[in-house]
């Protein structure tokens, strides 16, 4: 059928519920904005083709020069946000449950999956690895900061830093861009990090756990 | 050096397309340094600095000959003083060997550069280092295997030696081998620079040296900087002159196909998303769940505190 005829009711009862504070909201976008110009003086420098993209930050020496005081915004930014997420991060019996059911998450079939709290399965891997891979940046990203830490450890060591320093950035921009998109799929998700609030429905339908402790008046963020 | 010489490049850092090879002559060129007839003089790291007007920062003597102690953005070339007891002869040995880059063939530095023609090798097997384009981040550093490139802390661009470019694109010798009193160190094309060393290995062998050989590492394609040792089966004794160089294999997956796979799985996962979105669609809260969170709502109203909530 070419046309789908839908009939609204006028008055709907709305909720809303309180999900980011303005701290966690200017947390979160300090250390976004961070992750975004990191990830796009880092790719300039490491494949030539890419190597354009030093002129978004003033020609080639002042991107290697800004990319690691970037990194040092983002771990002292990201570590505050750790330390505001990281309780409500912690994996439990419903998370194995969702990762098994993965299939469901992928094709929005969520009324098959558990009832999730503030964060799912995915929102916790995203959260773990990016910290992991946060410190796994700073450390080999301070090794090779020639301008600083020169002679530090060996051209041996360097070489490995530098390597690994790659692979987890390259590790990282991928979470990012499951995180990203996941925001972007799940309509209503981005509000909550941008107005602080989501939805009622929003909250019942991906994380009714949370919703309801909410609605008891015991959530706090 | 600068981009404007008179030199054709054959291959250029950070860049994708190779650059035309119609003027290309094939004809190399190469250094030859006899460690065996050096004297450690210093002329030739005297005339690198004079030529390329450098300056030195007086040092301290700490106890050997090296000075400075180790190569510099200023000092691109350094004698490097070794004694050595030769166990099978009971002989004392004083090894002086000048350090310096060594224009590999297949260069390390050039591969792990990310800038753009910072790193040029001439069809002459000249490598050079455009400081216009250099960036400062010191992957050179990192890609040499021979621990030649120095940043300097002035104007954090990377330097080394740079077989006197500017010098032979005019038909000219570099300058150290210019001042060498001994001809030590000498200068032509990489064939009859290897002619040279055989007739010197021949007379080494005949006089004893019977390891006497041409230090020309295959492991980095060959160099345009070549040593005769009087002891080719022992390269380290010449103050850790590597036995087989070769470019890291660290370095290799770190800038070789490595990065054209990573781009691609950032490619995959970014095209994946969308056609996720265009083949499932939108993941959207319905009038149902708002109706269930409305009721939720009203009962946690009604048994205990009360939550946000309000009606639109």
């Amino acid at each position: 059928m070419a046309v789908e005829i839908e009939r609204r009711p006028i008055m709907v009862e709305r909720t809303e519920v309180r999900r980011y504070g303005a701290s966690a909201r200017v947390n979160h976008w300090i250390t976004a904005a961070t992750f975004t110009l990191l990830a796009l003086s880092g790719l300039a420098l490491f494949h030539p083709s890419l190597f354009f993209l030093t002129d978004l930050f003033g020609g080639g020496s002042n991107t290697r020069a800004f990319h690691p005081w970037l990194g040092v915004v983002l771990i002292a930014s990201f570590a505050i946000l750790f330390v505001r997420f990281w309780s409500h991060n912690l994996w439990n019996r419903d998370d194995t449950q969702w990762v098994s059911q993965i299939g469901d998450v992928v094709k929005g079939e969520e009324e098959r999956l558990p009832e999730l709290g503030k964060y799912n399965a995915g929102q916790k891997m995203v959260f773990w690895g990016t910290a992991l891979l946060i410190v796994v940046l700073f450390a080999t990203g301070l090794v090779i900061w020639d301008e600083y830490f020169h002679g530090l450890v060996s051209i041996g060591t360097n070489r490995l830093a530098a390597l690994v320093h790659s692979l987890a950035a390259i590790a990282a921009i991928l979470l990012i861009i499951v995180h990203v998109y996941a925001g972007i799929w799940v309509k209503g998700s981005i509000r909550g990090m941008t107005e602080g609030r989501v939805t009622g429905g929003w909250a019942w339908r991906h994380h009714r756990k949370w919703l309801r402790q909410e609605a008891k008046g015991d959530g706090h963020d | 050096m600068a981009s404007y010489q008179s030199l054709d490049i054959k291959r250029r850092s950070a860049s994708t397309s190779t650059p035309p090879a119609v003027r290309s002559t094939g004809l190399e060129v190469a250094k030859l340094i006899d460690v065996s007839k050096c004297i450690g003089c210093k002329a030739c790291q005297s005339a690198c600095l004079e030529w390329n007007n450098l300056r030195e920062e007086v040092g301290v003597n700490t106890g050997v000959y090296d000075n400075p102690h180790d190569l510099t953005a200023n000092s691109w070339t350094l004698m490097r003083f070794s004694e050595w007891d030769n166990p099978d002869t009971g002989d004392f040995e004083w090894l002086i060997r000048k350090d310096g880059c060594m224009h590999c063939a297949d260069p390390g530095c050039l591969k792990a550069c990310p800038s753009p023609g910072a790193i040029v090798q001439y069809t002459n097997g000249i490598v050079d280092f455009v400081s216009e384009n250099c960036i400062g981040c010191a992957y050179c550093v990192k890609g040499c295997p021979f621990n030649i490139p120095r940043i300097s802390q002035v104007d954090r661009k990377a330097y080394k030696c740079t077989l006197c470019s500017d010098r032979v694109a005019v038909g000219q010798g570099p300058a150290c081998a210019k001042a060498c009193p001994t001809a030590a160190i000498m200068f032509g094309t990489k064939d009859d620079m290897k002619e040279q060393a055989d007739r010197r290995i021949t007379d080494l062998k005949s006089r004893g040296f019977a390891n006497a050989g041409l230090y020309d590492p295959a492991g980095v394609g060959g160099t345009h900087v070549m040593y005769v040792l009087h002891h080719l089966d022992k390269p380290e004794i010449y103050a850790g002159l590597p036995k087989d160089p070769q470019i890291s294999p660290l370095v290799s997956a770190w800038k070789g196909t490595g990065k054209i796979l990573a781009l691609g799985a950032l490619a995959f996962a970014a095209v994946g998303a969308f056609f996720h979105h265009t083949v499932v669609g939108p993941n959207r809260v319905s009038e149902t769940d708002e109706e269930n969170a409305a009721d939720l709502a009203e009962e946690g109203a009604r048994s205990g505190p009360t939550p946000e909530t309000r009606t639109l």
